[in-house]
């Protein structure tokens, strides 16, 4: 126990006194956050959009004071033909445009039929099918307040309600994402460099031949990496909550105890990764591309898995971030308890005994 | 002499088709300074991992203080100091940090750590480096530093992996002068190294070629049974036979 607690302070010391460790230890989370809660977003504000009005009538001058009144749009100018509009997008400053017909609001009360036409920039397709959505919805609106005095037969009106995230706000689904990835990174580069560090410098030799014994040596060396990523976590979750507005709506000492088991299993990942590599770089390459891309891409926090072919879908299932991003999200974000996340405690449980056990049967081979 | 701390016996150790280390057998007695020569690849490190503990041997005995290499490793782990060439310290922990670590994971009580802390930045005349990152220490002073570390817990043997690479003669004379205290006081020296006229300081040598010892005596011994006048000759007659090297 004295030489845990010896060898604990060592490894403080070790990262206190490196401004570059200290940096991406406690500089990366709260960068991350900061820029995912503010920076990073799904919701399209002020895009550009023009209008060719040929109607120039009520109901035509109406909707565009709609939309230049919302503020995911910016009205940047009305043109008067085609060519005008080609060139605008081609200028590529335009997003979308909006045309209506001339007799617009002739062909609405005579009629009882009107058409307008949208055009989207669409070479990125999440941006188009935004933005066309956005203009649709207010469209509907005037139509429904036209409407109002009619009695229309038959209608069937869908009551939408956004559980969990009312106002279909980005940071929930970031604030779970950022901390499966400053984890992913903290725990498992770090961990890996500060024991290859070892390697490199010839300390490890050592420490081998004390009287400590091999898995005493693995654990010292983890077990502070431990408590700094509680430590990152809670500045996380302050953060969350005080400056996103991201609140735990769950228990907090579950999210806590799911999250240790993360952080083991990142551990566990770190030392399988330091014991098959014998420089530094390389243990830093291999976690950054091998941890940080399949967080990034197969969490789901990003890409949504259910849009994914069948064969990434069956990968995304060996990446713990993912079943650990569902976790933090059913606690924080749907505040639900543990009979909604045992299946991932499970799994993540069964992926982190198999990797460790991975690790010290690789350790003790390289030892004889 | 008298009581002898490694004794080994046919020690084996094979990976797969290839032999290692093939059937050595030897003592080294306490207070012995003991060279363990040959080339490179000619198995000494392997030889070296077990008498440490660290490898288990393929087959033979061997008894490193008394204690043995199958079964009682942590024993062994706890009676012998080593220190490789690399002189490896915490470059960034202090030169006092560094002696409380090591003092730690041997196992010494607080108040053995601090007497031991006092006794060796006198011993070294460090004083005025004692809270200096050990980066910043000149490149003999690691060594010493390294070497007073190595047998801080006051073990029965120590195991020098070519100690003296990459130091200037003048601190690799000083460096050897430790290591004759050190033997003075009981503590069993085997040293390996690649420079001959530190293996004439050496009271006894072994030379590895190919995984056995081809030759074991004092350097005097051995020059007159070679008819050559330095180590160095001794060393080329016994190696050049060799197949095996990188």
């Amino acid at each position: 126990m004295k030489q845990f607690l010896i060898f604990v302070k060592k490894e403080f010391a070790h990262v206190l006194r490196d401004r570059k460790t200290l940096l991406i230890l406690f500089g990366m989370p709260i960068a991350q956050i900061l820029i995912f809660g503010f920076a990073l977003s799904n919701e399209v504000k002020n895009a550009r959009i023009v209008v060719m009005d040929q109607a120039k009538d009520d109901a035509s001058r109406n909707i565009i004071a709609r939309i230049a009144s919302s503020h995911n749009f910016e009205l940047v100018h009305t043109v008067n033909n085609r060519r005008q509009l080609q060139a605008a997008f081609k200028s590529g400053t335009i997003k979308l445009a909006v045309i209506f017909p001339a007799n617009f609001n002739a062909d609405l009360l005579h009629q009882n039929k009107a058409q307008l036409q949208v055009i989207a920039d669409a070479s990125d397709p999440n941006y188009a099918t935004t933005v066309t959505n956005y203009v649709s919805s207010i469209v509907q609106d005037y139509s429904a307040e036209i409407n109002e005095q009619t009695v229309i037969p038959y209608r069937i009106i869908p009551q939408i309600r956004m559980l969990y995230n009312p106002q279909l706000k980005g940071a929930p689904s970031f604030v779970p994402g950022v901390m499966a990835l400053v984890l992913m990174l903290v725990c498992v580069m770090m961990t890996a460099i500060s024991i290859v560090k070892e390697k490199e410098t010839g300390t490890m030799e050592i420490l081998l031949v004390s009287p400590m014994s091999p898995l005493m040596i693995i654990i010292s060396k983890a077990a502070p990496y431990l408590l700094l990523s509680l430590i990152n976590l809670t500045s996380i979750l302050l953060l969350s909550t005080f400056v996103l507005d991201v609140p735990v709506k769950g228990s907090l000492l579950l999210l806590f105890a799911e999250s240790t088991l993360f952080i083991i299993t990142c551990l566990s990942l770190g030392i399988f990764i330091s014991i098959k590599t014998s420089s530094q770089q390389v243990a830093m390459l291999i976690s950054l591309m091998g941890m940080m891309l399949p967080t990034i891409l197969f969490s789901g926090f990003m890409f949504p898995i259910e849009n994914m072919p069948l064969p990434l879908q069956l990968i995304s299932n060996i990446v713990p971030s993912k079943w650990y991003y569902i976790i933090v999200k059913t606690i924080m974000i749907k505040g639900l308890g543990f009979t909604a996340i045992w299946k991932e405690t499970l799994i993540l449980t069964g992926t982190t005994l198999a990797l460790l056990a991975i690790s010290l049967k690789s350790f003790k081979i390289r030892l004889s | 002499m008298g009581q002898q701390v490694i004794k080994t016996n046919n020690l084996c150790k094979r990976f797969g088709d290839f032999i290692a280390v093939d059937n050595i057998t030897f003592e080294v007695a306490k207070g012995e300074i003991f060279g363990f020569l040959g080339a490179n690849g000619a198995g000494k490190t392997t030889a070296m991992r077990m008498l440490c503990g660290l490898s288990s041997p393929s087959s033979g005995t061997a008894t490193i203080a008394g204690f043995d290499v199958y079964r009682q490793t942590e024993q062994i782990k706890k009676n012998i100091g080593y220190m490789s060439q690399k002189f490896s310290l915490y470059e960034d922990l202090t030169v006092l940090e560094n002696i409380s670590f090591f003092g730690g994971i041997y196992g010494l009580s607080n108040r053995q750590i601090k007497d031991k802390r006092e006794q060796l930045i006198d011993q070294l005349g460090l004083k005025g480096e004692a809270k200096k990152l050990v980066g910043s220490i000149p490149l003999g002073w690691k060594q010493k530093l390294a070497f007073s570390i190595a047998i801080l817990h006051e073990p029965a043997i120590v195991f020098l992996d070519e100690p003296t690479g990459g130091v200037d003669p003048l601190t690799r004379r000083q460096f050897w002068n430790m290591i004759y205290e050190a033997a003075d006081s009981g503590i069993t020296i085997f040293v390996t190294t690649h420079y001959m006229d530190e293996a004439e300081y050496c009271n006894r040598i072994s030379l590895m070629v190919d995984g056995s010892i081809k030759a074991l005596d004092t350097p005097a011994n051995l020059k007159l049974q070679y008819k050559a006048s330095t180590m160095d000759e001794v060393f080329y007659e016994l190696a050049r036979g060799a197949k095996r090297g990188d």
